[in-house]
C-alpha cells in the first residue's frame, strides 16, 4: 500500500527530490530529458501517421506520403463518411456502426463476468484457508501460461457436442457457438487466471484485523465479501477491469474463432481484420476504421490509467 | 435507420438480460447461503467462492490442455496413435526449423529489449517535468489493437517501386539518407526485427509504467543516505537502486516472455506468417484452423508449453519464496 502513498508525492517535494534522484543524475539529467521526450515523439508518430492519413483524399494518399498534409493540407471527411455508412461499394454496406455495437455487447459482460468470478475465487483463496488452498492458488498462477490456442477446438467441440466420457454424457451440448454467449464464455475462462492472481495480491494484503473483527462480530464470509472486501478492493478491481477491457476489446483469436463469419456477432476489430484482406489497397477506408477502432480503448484508456496504474500494482510490488 | 436499431436493439436487450440473470443468481445464491450458519457455513462459502471459477478453469483449461497433450500423440484426424511423428516432424520439417528458430530469436530479443527500454524509461522519467505525458504517449500504444498497430505500421514499411514516389516513413528517411530503401516486409530475415519493432512499441510502455511504480518505491531516505556516502550516478543506481527493483524488473521480464510466446496478432496481421516470419502460435493456428491437422498443431502447442515451463517454476519458486516471508 506504501506504492499508492508514495506516487502522490507533491509536486514541489518532487521537484527538491530530483537532485537525490541517481537515474537522472546517471547522464546528466538534460541527456535523460531529451531522450525520454524522444522516444515519446517516435512512440507517437507511426499512430500519427494513420491519423492523418484517415482524413486524406484517397489519390494523396497513394502519391505521396501522409506528411505532406503539413505541407498541403487538403482535408476530407469523406473517409469516415464510408466507414460509418457504408459507401455501396466496400466491403462494409451498413457501415461500422453494428460491428461496433458487437463489440460493445461482446466486451461489457466479457469484463463483468470474469471479475466477478475471480474476486470471489480470490477472496475464498485469501480469507478462507482450507487445506490445499496454496496448492490451487499455484495451481491457478500455473494456467497463465497454457497457450489459449490449445483450448479453442476442445471449446466449440463443448458447445457443439457437449463433453462425453465414453458413452456417459457429463455435459450435454451447449448450443451457444455462434451466440454471444460462445464468446463471453471463453473470454470469462481465459481471463481467470491472470485475474485470480493479480486481485489475491491485493485482497489478501487487506488488513487481518479487519477481518476478523468482522468474524468475531458473526458476520459470515459472505457479508464479509459483500461489506469489507469489495468496497475496499474497487483499485484493484478497476484496474483490472480496464485491462480487460482492452484486452477483450482488441482481442483476435478468441473473435476468429468463435464469431468468424458470423455476421451480426462478430466485433468491428475481427471485421477490421477481414477488411485488410478485401479492401488491401483502400487506406483510405482503412486507416478511417483503424481510427475508429482504436479510439474506443484509446478513450477508455486515457480517462482511467490513473486507476490503471494505481490498482494493478497495488499489492504486487515489493 | 429504425432498419438499423430492429437490428441492434436486440443485442443490447441480450446483453442486458444476460448481465441482470448473472447478478440476480449470484444474488440469490449469495442470500440463501448467507444463511447457513455453524459448522457448515465453510464449506459452503469455499463451494460457492471457488467453484464458478474451478469449473470454467477445468472445461476452459486444464481439460483442454490435458486433450491437447493426448491429441500431440496422435494422427491429424485423431484416429490412430502415432507416437512421436508429430514431434519428429516439428524438429526435422525444414520449414518448421524457421518456426523454430524465429520463436526463439523472439524469445530472447524482445522480452530483454522490451524491459531494459522500459527500465530505462522510468528511471529517466522519474520526477521529470510533465512526467505523466510523456508517459501517457508511450503508453498509449498498449491501448491499441495489434490489428490497428499492423494499420499503423504498414505506413511505416510500405515500400513502392523506386520509380514511384515513397508513402512509407521508412522507406523516406532511408532515401533522404542516400541509400535506396528494400522491399523491408519481404526481406529475410530482416523482416522478423521489423516485427518484433511493432512488439516493442506495443509493450515498453507497459514495462515503463510497473518498473517506474517500483523505482517510486524505493525509499527516498535509502538513496539520500548513500548520496551522502558519497556513491552517485552510475555506482549509486547499480548499488542502491537497481537492488531494490530486481524483483519486479524479473517479474516483468518473465511476463514479457510468456507474452511473446503467445504471440499471434502481429505475425497474423502483418504478414500472415508468410516470407520466413511464422512463429509457433502462429503456425500452430494455421495448422488447426486452414490445415486442420490437430496433431500437429497439438504437439507445437505442448512445445510452446515447455519453452514457458522454466520461466514458470521460476516464478512460482519465487512466489513461494514471497509467502513464506510474508
Amino acid at each position: 500500500m506504501s506504492i499508492l502513498n508514495r506516487t502522490r508525492t507533491p509536486k514541489r517535494a518532487a521537484k527538491g527530490l530530483a537532485e537525490s534522484n541517481p537515474g537522472r543524475k546517471l547522464l546528466g539529467s538534460k541527456f535523460a530529458t531529451i531522450t525520454v521526450w524522444t522516444i515519446a515523439a517516435l512512440w507517437t508518430i507511426p499512430t500519427l501517421g494513420i491519423f492523418t492519413t484517415s482524413f486524406r483524399d484517397k489519390k494523396d494518399i497513394v502519391t505521396n506520403g501522409w506528411w505532406n498534409i503539413f505541407i498541403h493540407p487538403h482535408l476530407t471527411l469523406a473517409n469516415y463518411h464510408a466507414v460509418f455508412f457504408g459507401d455501396g461499394q466496400s466491403g462494409l454496406t451498413n457501415g461500422v456502426l453494428p460491428y461496433f455495437i458487437n463489440s460493445l455487447v461482446i466486451t461489457i459482460p466479457a469484463v463483468l463476468f470474469p471479475i466477478t468470478i475471480a474476486t470471489m475465487a480470490a477472496y475464498c483463496l485469501s480469507w478462507v484457508k482450507f487445506r490445499g488452498s496454496d496448492f490451487i492458488f499455484f495451481f491457478i498462477f500455473a494456467l497463465q501460461i497454457v497457450p489459449i490456442q490449445m483450448s479453442l477446438i476442445p471449446l466449440l467441440q463443448l458447445f457443439t457436442g457437449g463433453v462425453h466420457l465414453g458413452t456417459v454424457t457429463l455435459i450435454p451440448k451447449l448450443g451457444i457457438a455462434g451466440k454471444f454467449a460462445g464468446i463471453w464464455l471463453p473470454h470469462t475462462m481465459f481471463a481467470l487466471p491472470l485475474a485470480i492472481y493479480l486481485l489475491h495480491n491485493f485482497i489478501s494484503s487487506l488488513p487481518r484485523d479487519l477481518m476478523e473483527a468482522a468474524h468475531v462480530d458473526g458476520a459470515s464470509h459472505f457479508t464479509v465479501f459483500r461489506r469489507i472486501v469489495l468496497p475496499l478492493s474497487v483499485p484493484a478491481i478497476a484496474a483490472f477491469s480496464i485491462f480487460q477491457f482492452l484486452w477483450v476489446w482488441n482481442d483476435l483469436l478468441v473473435a476468429l474463432s468463435f464469431s468468424a463469419g458470423t455476421e451480426g456477432i462478430e466485433p468491428v476489430n475481427a471485421k477490421l481484420a477481414g477488411l485488410v484482406g478485401t479492401w488491401g489497397s483502400h487506406w483510405e477506408y482503412l486507416t478511417a476504421g483503424a481510427f475508429v477502432t482504436i479510439a474506443v480503448p484509446l478513450i477508455v484508456f486515457f480517462s482511467l490509467q490513473r486507476y490503471f496504474v494505481r490498482g494493478l500494482l497495488a499489492g504486487s510490488v515489493k | 435507420m429504425s432498419s438499423f436499431w430492429s437490428a441492434n436493439l436486440p443485442k443490447i436487450g441480450q446483453m442486458i438480460a444476460a448481465i441482470a440473470i448473472f447478478l440476480a443468481v449470484l444474488g440469490a445464491i449469495f442470500f440463501i447461503a448467507g444463511r447457513a450458519n455453524g459448522k457448515k457455513q465453510k464449506p459452503i462459502a469455499i463451494t460457492i467462492f471457488l467453484g464458478p471459477a474451478l469449473v470454467l478453469l477445468t472445461f476452459g483449461l486444464v481439460g483442454p490442455a490435458i486433450k491437447t497433450f493426448l491429441f500431440s500423440f496422435k494422427n491429424s484426424y485423431s484416429t490412430k496413435w502415432v507416437g512421436f511423428r508429430n514431434y519428429q516432424w516439428i524438429f526435422t520439417d525444414p520449414d518448421m526449423r524457421i518456426v523454430l528458430r524465429n520463436t526463439i530469436l523472439w524469445l530472447v530479443i524482445t522480452p530483454l529489449i522490451t524491459t531494459a527500454l522500459g527500465l530505462i524509461l522510468a528511471i529517466f522519467l522519474d520526477r521529470m517535468r510533465r512526467e505523466s505525458i510523456a508517459k501517457s504517449l508511450i503508453f498509449m500504444p498498449m491501448a491499441i489493437s495489434f490489428v490497428g498497430a499492423s494499420i499503423v505500421w504498414q505506413f511505416v514499411y510500405n515500400f513502392a517501386d523506386p520509380s514511384q514516389p515513397q508513402t512509407g516513413l521508412l522507406s523516406t528517411i532511408v532515401r533522404h539518407l542516400g541509400f535506396s530503401p528494400t522491399n523491408w516486409i519481404l526481406t529475410q530475415p530482416l523482416n522478423t526485427f521489423l516485427l518484433m519493432v511493432i512488439f516493442i512499441w506495443v509493450q515498453a510502455g507497459f514495462a515503463m509504467v510497473i518498473l517506474s511504480a517500483a523505482i517510486k518505491a524505493v525509499p527516498a531516505d535509502i538513496v539520500e543516505a548513500s548520496a551522502l556516502d558519497g556513491a552517485s550516478g552510475w555506482k549509486q543506481f547499480r548499488s542502491v537502486t537497481f537492488p531494490m527493483v530486481r524483483s519486479t524488473f524479473i517479474v516483468v521480464l518473465a511476463t514479457m516472455v510468456v507474452t511473446t510466446l503467445k504471440l499471434f496478432d502481429i505475425v497474423r496481421t502483418m504478414t500472415g506468417g508468410n516470407f520466413g516470419t511464422s512463429v509457433l502460435s502462429n503456425e500452430m493456428y494455421s495448422e488447426v484452423f486452414v490445415r486442420f491437422d490437430t496433431g500437429r498443431g497439438s504437439a507445437m502447442a505442448i512445445v510452446l508449453f515447455v519453452m514457458v515451463l522454466p520461466i514458470l517454476i521460476y516464478n512460482i519458486y519465487n512466489l513461494r519464496r514471497e509467502r513464506s516471508i510474508a
